[in-house]
């Protein structure tokens, strides 16, 4: 059985450093795997998460050897073993311990966007109606397993730190999936322009090119989202038809 | 003198998956004050990984279904040894629930005429299990999740509850440890509700996470309540095999569903050699009429894939054992031959089997479209579990509530494919509901320092012994144990050598060592996880050895036979005697209410 390095991360939000183990690896292994078995075998107290081990519920986000990926879908056949691989926690969130990153930031910014508010009911029995064709680009975004890998590379949390005026890709499909509900009647336009800050995204696309889900963010969700807020806010037309007939 | 936080609630639930969120929304709504501690992130619990659907007798796809068919349906999946009045509230109550996610924002795939689209699963007669692909469990938890967090739900993250507290015999709360840095909590609670799902993971091939360790079942076993039908445990016939990395990984039956097909080595559709008599008129007799089942034909029966789990799990295994399985120890499950049957096969998978899809292409190489899956079985759920009342969930201790998986009696012997995503909605509910009532009408109750303090010194016992055995290495011997002894085929002598080994492993849980610190240290947790895997793996071999008979998801090699002569219908019963040892015993389940042996009737 071939071996490898693997480069991972220890330390807490005080102090750390990458240290080497080497592992026995074998036909099909993940990331996650490795990890696993380092952490049965040399150190049980590497702190990592993990829940469904097939890319279903987003726990377990890293960057290996750099990229943002989930280490339970990284198979170690598409990297090169002939060096360490290394293995870090998520950049954008503070450090709790070794690969686990503290994530409740997430958390706190979910709540704080309106949540769906369905328009009444289309049939006497309580039920409503909707095409497939219609709820199929919500249903894109709904697939979302909030690994938080597109918050983890956007570079307005990443590298400018502006977790107070921006909530994320993440946020922004999530956004999305409420605005195109066919059954959602809330406007969230306002806060998307003045809290949010959907304006500081630069549409670089670096989420969408590490959803493990393959959700196109940035085409389908945030830049759809940009044009509404354009559309209220910014358009000359309507900015004057506001000025002679303010908001009721 | 130990070191905590107390935090007071009027209801704690325990779990956040989708029972545990339905419950804590339900009591929340009550207007109680609600606290909900989840092992994990919030929306990470195994609700998540359910992927073919929920079953309710919306009838939206065949105006034939309706709550009996689906009542007749559970009760002759579990083998009659179901409780049924617990059958008859799911059966009733499960469409209101869907309903009510879609109000809450939940998208499922549509019917033409704009309505919740249903499809095939098995043991299900009329296509029933509302879904959205093969991701509805995701799509559940996070509507319940995003709901519930308007609903001021107190969630803890990340905390792991190790033992309840009582106050003259009722629960009063639980005392728990964050994982983040170790600390002690303390939940003082009017009421608790258990929602901490299954079991699996005290076996080595699952489809379960680290989570499903049985913490609540231990929980409760240990406060006093009553375990019942430990034996069941549902092997799922589909797992992944290959390569060894993700064996066990759930393959969705909803593949079965959109007409997947099961072939051995010889290229045989071996399901069509042996259909068992409860279902014979139920089941096509030709490939064609099976095909034309799943592609809606109203006049056709069900092909024999989608007979219940039990059976398609031991026709797996006979098919492996006598030599004609696939080159990694199972058989094939085919989805691409549909190609020969619709024009855009390829497309048609990838949009109703997208996860599974994907799931092969990236872990195992494989595209589905194109050629056959290898899949075996993987320990999947539990039908046994915590007693309770079937209307209000309260399990034999008063204040304690359990729904979901943890909760049981709706399943009987086997559980249908998509009872369980309905289970957590219908019963999750309920013991909200209940819960609540339960709290308004007690006081608080009072927290017994003596016995926090006892506690929390047995939960760090075993950093004060760093070259201790390492607690991975029992895990991996008891996974492998149960895998061997208390799995798919079960024996008197195996089980019998069960009962010795957890005996052996229990004592050297007690020696087990971690080093480091109380910060996220998942040696720690380990150690702590084992006292609750030994605790349900000795319910599980001691009911598996007290029902010498096979039936449903429990093979007996030795008792080959259904019952034994002059059983009857009964549950076994684990409860701690008086000297703190368990014992099982049977007890008869109540006459079926004649109402209810009506519908079957008529049911057919």
């Amino acid at each position: 059985m071939a071996t490898a390095t693997f480069r991972i991360w220890r330390g807490d939000a005080n102090e750390g450093k990458f240290v080497d183990y080497d592992t026995e690896v074998s036909e099909g292994m993940v990331v996650l795997d490795a990890v696993h078995k380092i952490q049965a075998e040399q150190a049980n107290d590497l702190a990592v998460r993990w829940n469904c081990k097939a890319g279903k519920c987003g726990s377990c986000s890293a960057e290996v050897n750099g990229n943002p990926k989930l280490m339970c879908m990284t198979r170690l056949n598409e990297i090169p073993l002939d060096a360490p691989v290394t293995v870090e926690p998520m950049h954008a969130f503070p450090l709790i311990k070794d690969l686990v990153t503290d994530v409740s930031w997430n958390f706190e910014v979910k709540k704080k966007i309106k949540p769906f508010n369905p328009r009444p009911a289309d049939a006497e029995d309580g039920t409503w109606r909707m095409a497939q064709e219609d709820i199929d680009r919500v249903q894109e975004f709904r697939k979302c397993i909030e690994c938080y890998l597109c918050q983890d590379v956007c570079h307005v949390l990443r590298e400018h730190d502006l977790h107070d005026k921006f909530i994320g890709p993440r946020f922004f499909v999530y956004a999305a999936a409420l605005e195109m509900h066919p059954l959602d009647t809330e406007n969230r336009l306002e806060e998307l322009k003045n809290t949010d800050g959907i304006g500081y995204c630069n549409i670089t696309k670096c989420c969408t090119k590490v959803c493990p889900e393959h959700i196109t963010i940035t085409d389908n969700a945030i830049i759809p989202l940009k044009e509404r807020v354009v559309d209220q806010f910014y358009d000359p037309i309507k900015k004057l038809f506001r000025i002679f007939r303010p908001k009721q | 003198m130990v070191q905590y936080e107390t935090h007071e609630y009027d209801v704690l639930v325990i779990g956040a998956g989708g029972a545990g969120l339905r419950a804590a929304i339900e009591a929340s709504a009550a207007g109680v004050s609600v606290g909900l501690v989840c092992k994990s992130l919030l929306g990470k619990a195994h609700t998540v990984m359910a992927e073919g659907g929920v079953a309710a007798a919306l009838a939206n796809v065949d105006e034939r279904d309706g709550w009996k068919v689906h009542f007749a349906d559970t009760m002759r999946g579990g083998q009659y040894l179901n409780n049924w009045r617990m059958a008859e509230l799911h059966a009733k109550e499960a469409p209101d629930r869907v309903r009510e996610l879609e109000a809450w924002g939940a998208l499922f795939d549509r019917t033409q005429d704009g309505r919740i689209l249903q499809r095939n699963f098995g043991g299900h007669q009329y296509p029933r299990l509302a879904h959205v692909g093969d991701r509805t469990g995701l799509e559940m938890i996070r509507v319940l999740q995003d709901h519930g967090i308007h609903q001021g739900v107190d969630v803890h993250m990340e905390c792991t509850v190790i033992s309840l507290l009582k106050d003259d015999g009722r629960v009063v709360g639980a005392f728990g440890y964050e994982r983040e840095k170790g600390r002690f909590k303390i939940f003082s609670a009017k009421a608790v509700v258990l929602a901490t799902g299954g079991v699996g993971k005290a076996f080595k091939i699952t489809s379960n996470s680290w989570e499903y360790t049985g913490d609540g079942h231990s929980l409760a076993y240990h406060a006093g309540a009553e375990l019942i039908d430990m034996e069941f445990v549902q092997f799922h016939p589909t797992g992944m095999v290959w390569p060894p990395s993700v064996r066990g990984i759930l393959v969705t039956e909803g593949v079965r569903g959109e007409g997947g097909i099961l072939t051995n080595s010889e290229g045989n559709r071996f399901m069509f050699d042996h259909i068992p008599e409860l279902y014979q008129n139920q089941t096509s007799d030709d490939p064609e009429e099976g095909w034309r089942y799943t592609q809606g034909d109203r006049d056709a029966r069900r092909p024999p894939e989608l007979l219940t789990r039990d059976h398609v799990a031991r026709c797996i295994v006979r098919e492996v054992q006598e030599g004609r399985g696939s080159p990694h120890g199972g058989v094939f499950l085919d989805i691409s031959w549909i190609s020969e049957k619709i024009s855009n096969a390829e497309e048609h998978i990838r949009r109703k089997l997208p996860s599974m899809y994907h799931q092969f292409m990236q872990l195992a190489d494989i595209d589905i479209t194109k050629e056959p899956m290898e899949v075996g079985p993987t320990t999947h759920y539990v039908m046994g579990g915590i007693r309770v009342d079937a209307d209000s969930q309260m399990t034999s201790v008063p204040g304690l509530f359990a729904g979901g998986e943890c909760g049981a009696g709706l399943h009987g012997a086997n559980r249908l494919g998509g009872n369980s995503l309905s289970d957590l909605l219908v019963f999750g509910k309920r013991a909200g509901e209940y819960a609540a009532q339960f709290a308004k009408e007690n006081g608080a109750g009072k927290v017994d320092e003596a016995e926090i303090e006892a506690v929390a010194s047995e939960a760090l016992k075993p950093f004060d012994n760093p070259d201790g055995e390492n607690p991975f290495q029992i895990q991996y011997d008891l996974q492998d144990m149960m895998q061997d002894l208390v799995g798919i085929a079960r024996s008197d002598e195996g089980l019998n050598n069960a009962g010795e080994e957890i005996h052996k492993l229990a004592q050297r849980a007690g020696q087990a060592g971690v080093g480091g610190n109380r910060e996220y240290n998942p040696g720690w947790h380990t150690a702590l996880d084992l006292e609750h895997m030994l605790t349900i793996s000795e319910a599980i071999a001691l009911a598996a050895l007290e029902r010498r008979a096979s039936i449903g998801a429990h093979s007996r090699d030795d008792y080959p036979e259904k019952e034994e002569p002059g059983a009857g219908k009964y549950n076994t019963v684990v409860r701690k005697n008086a000297d703190g040892e368990m014992e099982v015993s049977r007890e008869s389940i109540p006459e079926l209410r004649e109402d209810l042996q009506d519908v079957i009737e008529e049911m057919g």
